[in-house]
């Protein structure tokens, strides 16, 4: 019972990291390798608003929100714009990015800034207390994982179904000439996609930081942890990314129930190899087979 | 029809610049060239300028300390050019570079440390089997191509790092040390020379053979290259092996060279710092990413003074190389070399 609990936590936690990376990869088939980096940013600029400015958590959370978005439409306006439609470049370019993000968080001495070193950045947590069903102990925070991450996949259902720019961006999705064509600015809508994938990044390190410190390695693994759900779910496919975040989260927490932390890895190891050779485009990869397996 | 005119007359025209090649160009094509000096000299002074630069710069650097150096950039050269052959030659993006280098370097090690073989068998099991090892692993991505390839082959060295960290494998973050080192500077600094001389020049013939053709129809179209029977796995796997011998040499040299082997092998660093290389120096050319990784590796040492900053700097460098130059070094001089050119008038 407690490990199917954690594990649907642990799942929920890996589909929102991985959410936003899918997103912007689904629609404007850009690989954010930024998104990590983003994720970190989010978790310093709340910290530093509420210790330092001393606004209230609420404020700046939604101002560090804004922030992010407005991060991730630069990136694609200035940078990304450039090298859209080459991967190799477009990879490139963003990790530099994140690098650049996560090493200079890091930077110490230039100007007085002492860089984001340390166990002591801590966000508080939503509501403090534990609830006790059935014998498993579970702290709010983790329950409001669950609950926030189903939410929020509702609006997202609601505002790619309902909207019109939703409804753009799952046109440029489909077929990005003939969207053009219907006139709907693809740079536009890769540039909304960016800023709202971004704001998925933040949203999920609001929710997640609480129950760790905010550290600049996580950036590394959030990255990691975002690719592995996309290849096993297919990148880009909404409903392969939650499954696959599910299946990873509660697959995860039983290896280690059994086994120790060290067969987590292997066993996202183990899945993506397994994945690969099965079905190269993943659980619900929609890519047309060619374009990616020959 | 084009009228040619000096730049200064031409600024507020409508104006571009025409390249031709210059006349000693076109004579050097076919086997004429061989019946003057100047002609013999053209061609073969950038390949001896590169050769004798290489075998001469270990013995003008000052101290050893810059010597070694030397020996960590002809690491990243070799880590570069490996790339640069898979990316631009195959149309293999592989960005785990710091996974060959993980491996060779854990292999090798591993062997010295525990079983205290010699190092003249440690670094080429750790090469060959190293490169068999990381083939083996990458085989089932092989399938999948530009960006899946890359994005999957980026996660192995993390993975890899978190496994041997949790399972406390291979001694877990204390590492293995001492390993045995070379006998002497000059053989370890000279042996990466020769190494990356002979992967530069070898890979460079290697795909003007029959197999390179094939590896050119497999990044530019693999359907066609399907369609003449050809398996393209198989000839994936070939050219994944060759690329990552050269990362898992560079590996087992890393190991011997510092004397310790730790995940630290397995750090982000010889992921990007190759793609920087091979993107400032000119994808494609196989000479420019040693050029590059020549140029960087010494630069972010000048910079190890500012701590975080130059991880900082190198990626600015970067993404200002992929904006605004994406031609690279290497292609810019070799059209120097090769054209003139000169404004006209539209």
């Amino acid at each position: 019972m407690e490990v199917i609990i954690y594990g649907i936590v642990n799942g929920m936690t890996f589909v929102l990291m991985a959410i936003g990376f899918s997103f912007v990869y689904g629609i404007s088939r850009l690989p954010n390798f930024a998104h990590g980096a983003l994720y970190v940013v989010t978790g310093f600029i709340t910290w530093s608003f509420i210790n330092n400015a001393g606004l209230p958590y609420l404020l700046s959370i939604i101002f560090s929100l804004i922030i992010v978005t407005l991060a991730g439409t630069a990136i694609y306006q200035f940078v990304m714009i450039r090298v859209r439609g080459m991967p190799i470049s477009e990879i490139i370019v963003s990790f530099a990015i994140a690098l650049a993000i996560l090493e200079g968080l890091r930077l110490q001495g230039i100007g007085g800034f002492k860089g984001f070193i340390g166990p002591g950045y801590v966000l508080p947590r939503f509501m403090d207390g534990v609830l006790e069903t059935s014998g498993v102990t579970i702290d709010f925070q983790r329950l409001f994982i669950i609950g926030f991450g189903l939410i929020l996949l509702f609006l997202m259902w609601l505002f790619t179904h309902y909207s019109k720019i939703g409804l753009s961006l799952r046109a440029m999705a489909q077929n990005e000439r003939a969207a053009l064509m219907l006139g709907i600015n693809s740079d536009f809508m890769a540039n909304i996609a960016l800023g709202i994938g971004s704001a998925l990044a933040g949203l999920a390190a609001i929710v997640i930081m609480p129950l760790g410190n905010v550290n600049c390695e996580s950036g590394y693994s959030v990255l990691t942890t975002a690719i592995a759900v996309c290849v096993i779910g297919g990148l880009g496919s909404w409903m392969g990314t939650i499954l696959a975040g599910l299946i990873l989260g509660i697959a995860t927490t039983i290896m280690s129930a059994i086994g120790g932390t060290m067969w987590n890895n292997v066993l996202i190891f183990g899945l993506i190899i397994l994945i690969l050779i099965v079905r190269p485009s993943g659980l619900f990869g929609k890519q047309k087979e060619l374009e990616e397996r020959v | 029809m084009f009228e040619t005119l000096r730049g200064e007359e031409l600024k507020n025209q409508e104006r571009r610049k025409e390249r031709l090649d210059r006349g000693i160009k076109a004579r050097t094509e076919g086997l004429y060239a061989i019946q003057s000096w100047r002609e013999v000299l053209y061609l073969i002074a950038p390949r001896a300028s590169l050769i004798v630069g290489l075998l001469i710069l270990p013995l003008v650097l000052p101290g050893l300390y810059w010597q070694r150096v030397l020996a960590l950039a002809g690491v990243y050269a070799l880590l570069a050019v490996s790339f640069d052959f898979l990316a631009e030659r195959v149309g293999l993006v592989c960005i785990g570079g710091a996974f060959m280098i993980g491996v060779g370097g854990y292999i090798s090690g591993a062997l010295n440390y525990y079983l205290k073989l010699p190092i003249f068998l440690t670094i080429p099991i750790g090469t060959f089997g190293g490169a068999l090892l990381c083939t083996l692993l990458w085989l089932p991505c092989l399938p999948l191509r530009g960006i899946y390839f890359a994005v999957v082959t980026f996660m192995f060295p993390f993975l890899t790092t978190s496994i041997i960290l949790a399972g406390n494998l291979f001694e877990g973050t204390e590492g293995l040390s001492p390993i045995v080192g070379f006998p002497n500077i000059w053989i370890g600094i000279y042996l990466i020379i020769f190494i990356l001389l002979l992967s530069i020049f070898g890979l460079r013939r290697l795909c003007g053979e029959d197999i390179g053709v094939v590896f050119s129809g497999i990044k530019d179209n693999d359907q066609a290259v399907l369609a003449s029977a050809i398996n393209i796995t198989r000839i994936k796997v070939y050219a994944l092996y060759i690329g990552s011998m050269i990362g898992c040499f560079s590996g087992a040299f890393v190991a011997h060279f510092s004397g310790f082997v730790g995940v630290s092998l397995f750090a982000v660093d010889f992921s990007i710092m190759p793609i920087a290389a091979c993107i400032m120096g000119g994808p494609g050319t196989l000479a420019g990413p040693a050029l590059g990784a020549l140029i960087l590796s010494p630069l972010s040492e000048l910079l190890r003074g500012f701590g975080q900053l130059r991880v900082v700097l190198y990626c600015l460098v970067l993404i200002g190389f992929i904006l605004f130059k994406p031609e690279g070094l290497l292609n810019w001089i070799s059209r120097k070399y090769h054209q003139t050119e000169h404004w006209v008038k539209v």
